[in-house]
């Protein structure tokens, strides 16, 4: 058998290693483009360590945020005006200078942490035995990230889903189109991103991206459905499903997206995932629990958090699948 | 330390030291860049160091991944992960927040560079509609 802990050390060091270059390179770049193909390369490496580190769901997220949703974005906003003659250059003494001061302070602070994978940590005594020793009776649910996600920790996850839908709606009040009077400008969309019209023009590209999307999409809602038994759930499927819907944008071109899905139907499912959510707490609390407490949704426990924790799962999917197509419709206008 | 070599010794606190490192750099990207876009992405390598802090955390040597399982006796701490995994979906919703009002200062002042704007007029009179 091979030494897992060995294998283990040695990948978290190397990506480790990787992790820091990346991170030095980012800071001395001086082009935009550059850096946030960085910034991609950053995430892939940072998810390969969470899967290192054991933290399968949270290496989902990062995958198809870091490397897909924040990258497009980011290219949506930078213009070949921006880049700089200057591609790299270490930044000012005075800068380093506050850098290296937080960092000997921080580095002494961590003088008080537990040792890698130290069993016997504070952070491993109080509240994990209890969702990883309770959770099967409780919950019914094997995945204990899910069900301390949409059960143990409720509130929190409802709060997260309000703050992911108030940015969404932040977004499209500051880039909302212009409407005139004749109703004309509602529309206006534009060349995302620079050269973009050429990029769709290659057949290569096009076929393949047209046979991605539709495992995209089935494997957003696999990732949905399974989350219960598996690493996934509402948070990484909506993300999933987002970039599938924002990959067919790209393909098509500019405007053809508003074509498949309306941006008022976007908005509605933005609102419709939080209500969701909401309203299987308010009926919880009809049925005579607490909110959000799901064991009084149906005759046995366990059988009222699957009913409770798939719905709620379903509300954060839809709000935040319908965030991230927002946040591309919005920043694809014409800004000039 | 235990004979299977479970990983304790090396790492030790590594992870922290590396994740001080990245956060140092995205500190500095928020400091010393002129361009708005190079000050987000700063931010949010600032953001992800601490999900490294966190994560890390997390990690039980010779653990698995908390997904309950008979054969399975170890797990990792499962709570770190749910608190970084809402952190990741908020942070980028937050980023395009912070993306957004970027767009409107360049169509305001025609740059997103923070010198530039000091010494320009506003090129469009902001319009409510």
């Amino acid at each position: 058998m091979p030494n897992i802990g060995l294998i283990n050390t040695v990948a978290d060091i190397g990506l480790l290693a990787m992790l820091a270059a990346t991170a030095v390179l980012m800071m001395r770049s001086q082009s935009p483009l550059t850096i946030t193909i960085l910034s991609g390369i950053y995430s892939l490496i940072m998810c390969t360590l969470f899967v290192v580190l054991d933290a399968v769901d949270v290496a989902f997220t990062e995958a198809a945020v870091g490397v897909g949703i924040a990258s497009i974005l980011i290219l949506c906003v930078i213009k070949h005006k921006d880049e700089p003659n200057l591609q790299s250059a270490w930044p000012s003494g005075l800068s380093i200078c506050l850098g290296l001061g937080v960092g000997v302070l921080a580095v002494l602070g961590t003088a008080d942490m537990a040792m890698y994978g130290d069993p016997l940590a504070p952070v491993h005594q109080h509240l994990a035995p209890r969702f990883l020793g309770q959770s099967p009776q409780e919950t019914g649910i094997p995945n204990v990230v899910t069900s301390v996600l949409a059960s143990y920790r409720g509130y929190d996850t409802l709060g997260e889903v309000v703050v992911i839908f108030t940015a969404g709606i932040a977004v499209l009040l500051l880039l909302a189109g212009e409407t005139r009077a004749d109703g004309s400008g509602q529309h206006k969309v534009l060349t995302f991103p620079a050269g973009h019209s050429e990029l769709i023009a290659n057949p290569v590209l096009k076929m393949v991206l047209s046979r991605i999307i539709p495992i995209v999409i089935l494997f957003a809602l696999y990732v949905q459905f399974h989350g219960d038994y598996g690493p996934g759930g509402g948070f990484q499927a909506g993300v999933i499903f987002g970039a599938g819907l924002i990959t067919y944008g790209l393909l098509c071109g500019p405007g053809k997206l508003p074509g498949l899905i309306s941006e008022k139907g976007v908005i509605t499912g933005m609102a419709l995932g939080v209500l969701l959510y909401g309203a299987v707490g308010v009926s919880a609390l009809i049925c005579g629990g607490d909110f959000l407490d799901y064991s009084v949704l149906s005759d046995s426990q366990t059988a009222g958090q699957h009913l409770g924790i798939f719905l709620i799962e379903l509300g954060v999917g839809m709000t935040v699948a319908s965030t991230m197509v927002s946040l591309f419709i919005s920043f694809n206008r014409d800004w000039g | 330390m235990s004979v299977a070599g479970d990983g304790m010794a090396v790492p030790g606190l590594l992870n922290y030291w590396v994740a001080v490192g990245v956060l140092v750099c995205g500190l500095i990207m928020v400091v010393d860049s002129r361009n708005m876009v190079k000050k987000l992405i700063g931010l949010n390598l600032f953001q992800s160091a601490v999900f490294l802090i966190f994560i890390t955390m997390g990690k039980v040597s010779n653990g698995s991944a908390p997904i309950l399982d008979p054969a399975v006796s170890t797990y990792s701490n499962p709570l770190p992960h749910v608190l970084i995994l809402t952190a990741i979906v908020v942070g980028v919703a937050t980023t395009a927040l912070g993306l957004a009002l970027v767009v409107r200062i360049r169509r305001a002042y025609g740059t997103i560079y923070e010198d530039e704007i000091a010494d320009k007029p506003q090129v469009e009179p902001e319009i409510i509609p």
